[in-house]
């Protein structure tokens, strides 16, 4: 592979972990308000949580420009605080993303936390444990196999994100060019060896991703019937 | 002494119970389900924010008067469910471990060797509790619950998901762990036979209020009661064996020292064996004159102490003191007439059957 080529691989890997990482981060508290709240906000909440699920990634990058462009109010409260301006930089391409996987972790997380037994954290409660001690102790643990699908489906959405990084990021390498980019780029280009080397490289990626999903998250009963 | 006072109001439904409990032994809380009971008993834990104090052995943890509510997790108490509620993802041994480890060393006051062994689960300690059965599930939530050390033990109807068979598997467990830890429970059931083998107080809701507060044989046998009894009526008395006959298979039960004795099965009980006996008032009939030519074996010489309405108009409850006890019998009001059943007649009360509650 060329230079370009692996400096996009990177590229796509960091921009793919990071926005993943900032997902869980930011996702596990709006899920966890949104399996156990009442609140007659949560329908709007999880609308708003699920919009990147039916917008064209086109029409986010445009609200995002403007949003974070130098007239936008967050492009110029960026600027003011010397952070520069976020469109056509890897900073840029990492809010954007977050964006965009958003349903992807939020989703499997809420659904993971709302399948928790309440009467478990009650039983926490009742043996000494205090709020953050059963979300860490009790709830977390049990809510492991969607934790695992939440970083698979945003790290995977992420490398596969295409519209929106082209509008916010450009295409610029070592700094935006990620792989869907390049391979637009090489397809545009007609240089299609070079486009299928990457593109059937992305398909087993994506195969790998989703097999070892559905093998490390089988029931537990019945890996536990093979080991016995 | 557990000290409570609490309001809880929600759609459709209100509780208020004002309680003071001995802080030792088994108390029941009893009634139809609706009634208000699991809501007291999650009140009580704070599981269930309701208004009011409750102060547990001079520990206060609830009073609103001064705005204090101590969280369920500051509260010493096990609680044990139906549903038994073990982590599903830690096996026994760290589902026993995680009330233990939150434990502060001064506090602990059961070696976790001895809950083991207490509750009989030392060969599960491996396992999930998504392979062990509903019996050993509910043994094994019972000594999560005491490996906390906690100063109150609460239960809700934790036999209830049991079939007979089981029930009768952790019935023992239970009755073990009042003996030998002396810790006090507060235990739901809607099931009378379940309490009458564990309960020394009873207490008795009925749509989110107290109808009846009082020492369990005391308050089983009060008559002003019977819708909450319905064909439950009757009456729990404290006896033991003394008397095995081999011959027929039957052992005499003997109650309030020798006063009065009843046949019934023998039930494999060994002679001196303290025992609960349950008579209930529909096996019960009475007679102006001792019979012959009947099948009854027991019938016992007393005096009429009181009449009361039945759930039926038909029906009435007939309250007979035998020497320091009473039975109740469940008559037709027309029996009752001809036989001019009054307070201070002299009758004899024909005990068809006893349940052994052992």
């Amino acid at each position: 592979m060329t230079s370009a080529e692996w400096s996009a691989v990177r590229l796509t890997a960091e921009l793919a972990a990071l926005t993943t990482v900032l997902l869980l981060l930011l996702g596990t508290p709006i899920a966890w308000w949104l399996a156990r709240t009442q609140s007659a906000a949560k329908p709007v909440v999880a609308s708003v949580v699920a919009l990147p699920l039916v917008l064209p990634p086109t029409v986010i990058g445009f609200y995002l420009l403007l949003l974070i462009g130098p007239h936008g109010p967050v492009g110029q409260f960026t600027t003011a605080l010397g952070l520069g301006r976020l469109p056509f930089t890897f900073g840029g391409l990492v809010v954007a993303s977050v964006l965009c996987s958003m349903p992807f972790v939020v989703q499997p997380l809420q659904q993971a936390f709302e399948a928790i037994d309440e009467r478990t954290l009650e039983a926490a409660a009742t043996l000494r444990a205090g709020p953050w001690d059963r979300f860490f102790t009790v709830a977390l643990p049990q809510a492991r196999p969607g934790i695992l699908t939440a970083s698979v489906l945003g790290f995977a959405h992420t490398v596969g994100e295409f519209g929106v990084v082209l509008m916010i990021g450009g295409n610029i390498e070592g700094s935006t060019r990620t792989l869907s980019v390049l391979i637009y780029d090489h397809v545009e280009a007609a240089e299609f060896a070079q486009a299928h080397r990457l593109a059937a490289g992305m398909l087993g990626f994506a195969m790998m991703v989703l097999l070892s999903l559905h093998l490390l998250n089988r029931p537990r009963r019945e890996r536990a019937c093979r080991a016995a | 002494m557990i000290d409570l006072d609490l309001r809880l109001a929600r759609p459709a439904f209100a509780l208020h119970a004002t309680l003071r409990l001995p802080a030792r032994g088994v108390t029941a809380l009893f009634g139809p389900s609706g009634c208000g009971k699991t809501t007291l008993l999650r009140a009580l834990a704070g599981l269930e924010r309701a208004q009011g104090h409750v102060r547990v052995d001079g520990e206060t943890w609830q009073d609103d008067s001064r705005g204090l509510f101590v969280p369920t997790h500051a509260r010493s108490l096990g609680y044990v469910i139906q549903e038994a509620a073990l982590f599903p993802h830690l096996d026994v041994q760290r589902n026993l471990d995680f009330g233990l480890r939150r434990t502060p060393a001064a506090e602990r006051r059961i070696a976790l060797p001895q809950i083991v062994d207490l509750l009989g689960i030392g060969h599960l300690m491996a396992r999930r509790p998504g392979t062990l059965s509903g019996g050993e599930r509910q043994r094994v939530a019972i000594a999560r619950a005491l490996a906390a050390s906690p100063k109150l033990l609460l239960m809700d109807e934790p036999l209830a998901a049991l079939d007979a068979q089981r029930k009768r598997e952790v019935l023992p467990y239970l009755e073990r762990t009042q003996r030998d830890l002396g810790l006090p429970i507060v235990y739901v059931s809607h099931s009378i036979d379940e309490v009458a083998q564990l309960a020394d107080h009873l207490v008795l809701l009925d749509g989110g209020q107290v109808r009846a507060d009082g020492p369990f044989t005391e308050v089983l046998s009060r008559l002003d009661l019977p819708l909450l009894w319905g064909d439950e009526a009757g009456v729990v008395l404290d006896g033991g064996v003394a008397e095995r006959d081999v011959q027929w298979h039957l052992a005499r039960l003997e109650v309030d020292a020798g006063a009065a004795a009843f046949w019934s099965r023998d039930q494999g009980l060994p002679v001196g064996r303290r025992a609960r006996l349950r008579v209930l008032a529909r096996d019960v009939s009475l007679t102006r004159e001792r019979q012959h030519g009947t099948s009854i074996g027991n019938q016992l010489a007393g005096v009429v102490a009181s009449i009361s309405d039945d759930t039926h108009p038909g029906l009435a409850l007939v309250r007979v003191r035998i020497g320091g006890v009473a039975v109740v019998a469940r008559l037709t009001r027309r029996s009752a007439a001809a036989l001019m059943l009054a307070p201070g007649v002299p009758v004899w009360a024909q005990v068809k059957t006893v349940a052994l509650m052992e």
